[in-house]
């Protein structure tokens, strides 16, 4: 199969959702004639002009707001916000009425609203454009949230989302948008709260999510060579949780390691531990670890971000080993 | 060339209007009146469950300014929405019922005085977060206007919302792209307990329009037919393709903040002035203009009034027969 970019994926995605769908419009910072601060619309206004790929003002309510009311009257906006950091911008928007308002008005209306963000440090971009807090937006019930991690991964999953007749936080890591990988050209959908089993293994169950999904799989091909085997899970979609896919891995290896860049407190990583320590008590053979950033905003300076900050295969090794002491 | 902020004069020629259309517009504001005045009294009883922020006083601006309006048109709201709700076509039972937190209530009790929405009427919901409608009633206008129906948008807000930053975002989107949505600022002078003064360096919020080349228009939100005529001009204009308008509608609650607030706001405004502004009710004035211009008899309107005042009976009655969600509707309605 021909191998594209996640960028490339998620390109061509929209494109063809703008092509199926006359309700389906863009609305973004700098997504026209720029095509995106990181080029994941490049071309599209071209293609469809002003009124389907509108650029916006620096405003992140009105976008968000603007997504929620079209999508309420018929439309089904794709709407941006730049990086995930802008979000408190707009977080009354995102939370308080997109994803309440269907609750609140006793299930009146459907607001089929995909709101796409990026995410992750990497870029020396600090502490205002590169966080990675999707595990926020877990907290607010009503809202689907997204983080793909393959390009295969963020087609489908893009589709389905916009799809979708609730409103969706679609996550793109923006360090994996040059990662190359295998996306049929059609039109396919990968659907929401199924996880990936991305290797199996009987020793150890790691979860890992966008970006670090690829860490850990470095790192269990690494430990291969010492006997380990390792299962490695990448849940996809954090709203609708597969709960039980990590469920079963865990049943089966009774040992789990969390690999997730948001900050170390509540955590991913925290509500998966919380999971199991709940619903697989009696199958917990050793402590579950977390490898996380640490709990401090994102910090400029190469050595500080990309040695101490973001997770690594070391960070990743040092917890299974650790794990792995109780056996 | 910027748009200019204008006043609409009182003494100004107005437009004839038949009776049974002002006739509609008495009976639409004696229905917001008695259905609050029954809820001030069941909240005085301890019996409304939750929060309540009235509109009476205010009557004028939702009725003369939704007057405007067909079924198909969309009206977003505040946490101050019995008035915008009633005005567009809302039924007496299910409000009712929402304010009890019974099952037959508009959201099915899941949302309460606050939180009122009737997508049938064009009712897209009242929101409990100051400012937070704009954008969502700039978003409807886009949608209307990207699916090229003739409908308007109208965004009730209040001088308090006047300072939040998603207003001005919205403004600023709509103007931008001439969409079809009428701001309507309902200035009743007080931000919660902040008076105007203290919560904002101008006297005119409608100034505020030109910031955004849109027209401003001051109106007095206690006399419905200016209300009604200021509205019908800014629903052309954005049906016709010509943008938002923002109108500003100088009002003032009777009641306090919310049920509750102690001697209905005292700690923050003068008995003086509460009563200086009651003599320009707009319900009592438009009954005595009814009467004096002799478009109505006085005992069409008290007809009129006491069919208002067995609805809003019978609304209460089917709310306390009406059943509590059972425990189990909590999952309910969180997705589609």
């Amino acid at each position: 199969m021909r191998e594209i970019t996640f960028r490339e994926a998620v390109v061509e995605a929209l494109d063809m959702a703008l092509e199926r769908d006359p309700r389906v419009f863009l609305l973004g910072e700098d997504i026209g004639y720029y095509g995106g601060l990181f080029q994941a619309t490049q071309g599209l206004m071209k293609k469809y002009g002003e009124d389907r790929v509108m650029d916006s003002p620096i405003s992140e309510s009105a976008i968000i707001g603007a997504g929620i009311g079209s999508a309420i009257v018929g439309m089904r906006p794709i709407v941006e916000i730049m990086n995930i950091d802008f979000m408190p911008v707009c977080m009354d928007q995102l939370v308080n009425q997109a994803a309440k308002m269907r609750y609140m008005f006793g299930g009146q209306l459907k607001i089929p609203l995909v709101v796409r963000t990026t995410c992750g440090a990497g870029r020396g971009a600090a502490a205002h454009h590169a966080q990675a807090t999707h595990a926020v937006f877990m907290h607010f019930p009503g809202l689907k949230i997204v983080t793909p991690a393959t390009p295969h991964d963020v087609k489908g999953l893009l589709f389905t989302a916009i799809e979708d007749e609730n409103p969706v936080l679609f996550i793109e890591d923006k360090m994996m948008y040059n990662m190359k990988g295998e996306v049929p050209e059609g039109y396919y959908t990968v659907p929401f709260g199924q996880a990936a089993i991305r290797r199996e293994g009987k020793d150890i169950t790691i979860v890992a999510t966008m970006r670090m999904v690829h860490k850990a799989l470095n790192v269990a091909t690494e430990l291969e060579k010492e006997g380990i085997e390792i299962e490695v899970i990448d849940p996809r979609t954090l709203c609708p949780l597969d709960k039980e896919t990590i469920i079963n891995s865990f049943k089966k290896t009774g040992k789990m390691v969390i690999v997730d860049e948001g900050n170390r407190v509540l955590n991913f990583g925290s509500e998966v531990a919380s999971i199991i320590a709940e619903e697989a008590v009696e199958y917990i053979q050793a402590p579950i670890l977390k490898v996380t950033a640490p709990h401090v905003p994102v910090p400029y300076s190469p050595v500080l971000e990309k040695e101490v900050y973001i997770p690594n295969e070391e960070k990743i090794k040092k917890a299974v080993y650790r794990v792995l002491e109780y056996a | 060339m910027n748009q200019k902020t204008k006043v609409i004069n009182k003494r100004r020629k107005r437009m004839k209007l038949s009776k049974e259309m002002m006739l509609e517009m008495l009976k639409k504001m004696l229905e917001i009146r008695y259905f609050e005045e029954k809820v001030v009294d069941q909240y005085a009883r301890g019996a409304v469950p939750g929060l309540a922020h009235l509109y009476i006083g205010e009557e004028a601006v939702a009725v003369g300014a939704c007057m405007n309006l067909t079924k198909d048109d969309y009206i977003t709201s505040t946490h101050r929405g019995h008035g915008h709700c009633i005005a567009k076509g809302g039924e007496l039972k299910p409000m009712m019922a929402e304010l009890f937190g019974k099952r037959t209530g508009y959201c099915k009790g899941k949302g309460g005085s606050m939180h009122i929405a009737a997508f049938d009427k064009g009712i897209l919901g009242a929101m409990g977060i100051v400012g937070s409608g704009a954008p969502i009633a700039v978003g409807a206008a886009l949608g209307v206007k990207k699916q090229k129906l003739d409908r308007v948008v109208l965004c009730f807000f209040g001088d308090g919302a006047s300072n939040q930053g998603t207003t001005h975002e919205a403004m600023n989107f709509a103007s931008l792209h001439k969409l079809p949505v009428v701001f309507i600022c309902e200035n009743n002078f007080y931000g919660i307990s902040v008076a105007q003064h203290r919560h904002q360096a101008i006297k005119d919020i409608a100034v505020r329009a030109a910031g955004y080349n849109m027209p401003g228009v001051i109106v007095d939100g206690m006399d419905v037919l200016a209300v009604y005529e200021a509205v019908k001009e800014a629903v052309k204009r954005a049906k016709a393709g010509e943008g938002p308008t923002l109108i500003e509608c100088k009002t003032y609650r009777f009641r306090g903040h919310h049920e509750g607030d102690p001697n209905l706001g005292l700690r923050y405004r003068t008995k003086e002035e509460m009563e200086q502004w009651k003599e320009r009710c707009p319900i009592k004035c438009f009954k005595e203009k009814l009467i004096k211009e002799k478009i109505a008899q006085k005992k069409e309107i008290d007809e009129i009034e006491e069919d208002v005042k067995k609805r809003v009976e019978e609304a209460f009655e089917f709310a306390m027969a009406s059943p509590f969600p059972s425990p189990e509707e909590i999952y309910d309605d969180l997705f589609a």
